[in-house]
């Protein structure tokens, strides 16, 4: 499925599921975050939160700052 | 000892760890500094990062205060903070809603707005502001745990440009006023403290400094000394000169051989007793009992 992940058209593969995008991502463990279509998904769905054909993902994790 | 939002910090001073130019450097200045809670912010994930700034604060053993840096409106704020709550585990937040690219002042009608719904939302808002007395209120009013006014514009290193509305807010505020951005250097953190202000939150006077982790002793005790003179009550500032020796017993070296000391003792200290030591009301000064 296309997906638009941190403003980059992306294909993932169907049902991947947030947690497969953080190990594509090779995210660390701590200190990162997801919002998909400006909805933070919590921690603890991670592991079945669906994605849509089309979804913005936005993928944060924490740096240096303010 | 400072208590915000029900937790005491034995340090007022909070680091913010943007504008370092290492992770280590980072490091050194949190240790250096003594501060208790250090901001973090949230970007993109980066694949070719190096070293987890998250593994190196939590070795300082500091609080993590999560910044909505780079948000121009209250929605963008509002969904930054419930990432960074779910990031940080944290409901802890330094709120910014930025108005303006080239002067990154605070846009007052978003943050107020942003700010009551994250207090809805359970998190405990430290908003970044402006050094205005009624906005700080009305952010205390909508719930935030404590108010943060700036000096000056974000990494200007200006100072503290109205020290007058700093102490409006001070003088008016019932949660914690911590000075946020525009410190330069250790004077403008002392300054803030001298003002009243509970804590100083700096980062690019430490960051970008030539010597990042001896200016984050110096900015320590900026923040250190400044608080003692607040506690210690300075003395209020007068017109003229007081003297801070006595007028008594000046010895007499008028090359005269006749006439007494006295005299000219007397005639001193009548001409200087306006202005005498605060030890002695004017009605015990020496010269009275000869003027009767």
């Amino acid at each position: 499925m296309n997906v638009v992940l941190n403003g980059e058209p992306r294909e993932l593969p169907a049902e991947a599921t947030v947690a497969d995008v953080l190990a594509l991502l090779g995210a660390p463990d701590r200190g990162v975050a997801v919002a998909i279509d400006a909805e933070v998904i919590p921690r603890g769905e991670w592991e079945r939160a669906e994605i849509r054909e089309g979804a913005r993902l936005e993928v944060v994790q924490a740096v240096q700052g303010g | 000892m400072m208590r915000i939002a029900g937790r005491d910090f034995s340090s007022r001073l909070i680091l913010g760890t943007g504008g370092f130019r290492s992770l280590e450097a980072m490091a050194r200045a949190i240790e250096v500094s003594g501060t208790e809670m250090v901001t973090v912010a949230l970007r993109r994930i980066d694949p070719a990062a190096q070293g987890s700034i998250v593994d190196v604060l939590d070795r300082a053993g500091v609080l993590l205060l999560p910044n909505t840096a780079g948000c121009f409106t209250a929605r963008d704020a509002v969904l930054t903070a419930r990432l960074a709550r779910e990031a940080f585990e944290t409901d802890w937040i330094k709120l910014e809603v930025i108005g303006d690219d080239r002067t990154l002042l605070p846009d007052a009608p978003a943050l107020l707005e942003a700010a009551e719904e994250l207090v809805d939302d359970g998190f405990k808002v430290l908003p970044y502001t402006n050094d205005d007395p009624i906005l700080a209120r009305r952010l205390e009013d909508v719930g935030c745990v404590a108010v943060m006014p700036l000096g000056s514009p974000i990494g200007s290193g200006m100072g503290l440009l109205n020290p007058y509305n700093l102490r409006l807010i001070r003088e008016r505020a019932g949660v914690p006023v911590v000075l946020d951005a525009g410190v330069g250097t250790a004077s403008d953190a002392a300054l803030a403290m001298e003002l009243g202000c509970d804590a100083v939150l700096c980062a690019s006077a430490i960051s970008r400094a030539e010597d990042p982790t001896t200016m984050a002793r110096a900015i320590r005790l900026g923040v250190e000394g400044g608080r003692l003179a607040y506690e210690a009550g300075r003395i209020p500032r007068r017109r003229y000169a007081e003297a801070s020796t006595t007028d008594d017993g000046v010895p007499d070296f008028s090359p005269q051989t006749e006439g007494t000391n006295s005299t000219q003792t007397s005639t001193a200290t009548d001409t200087s007793a306006p202005a005498s030591s605060t030890s002695a009301p004017p009605s015990a000064s020496p010269s009275g009992p000869a003027r009767t």
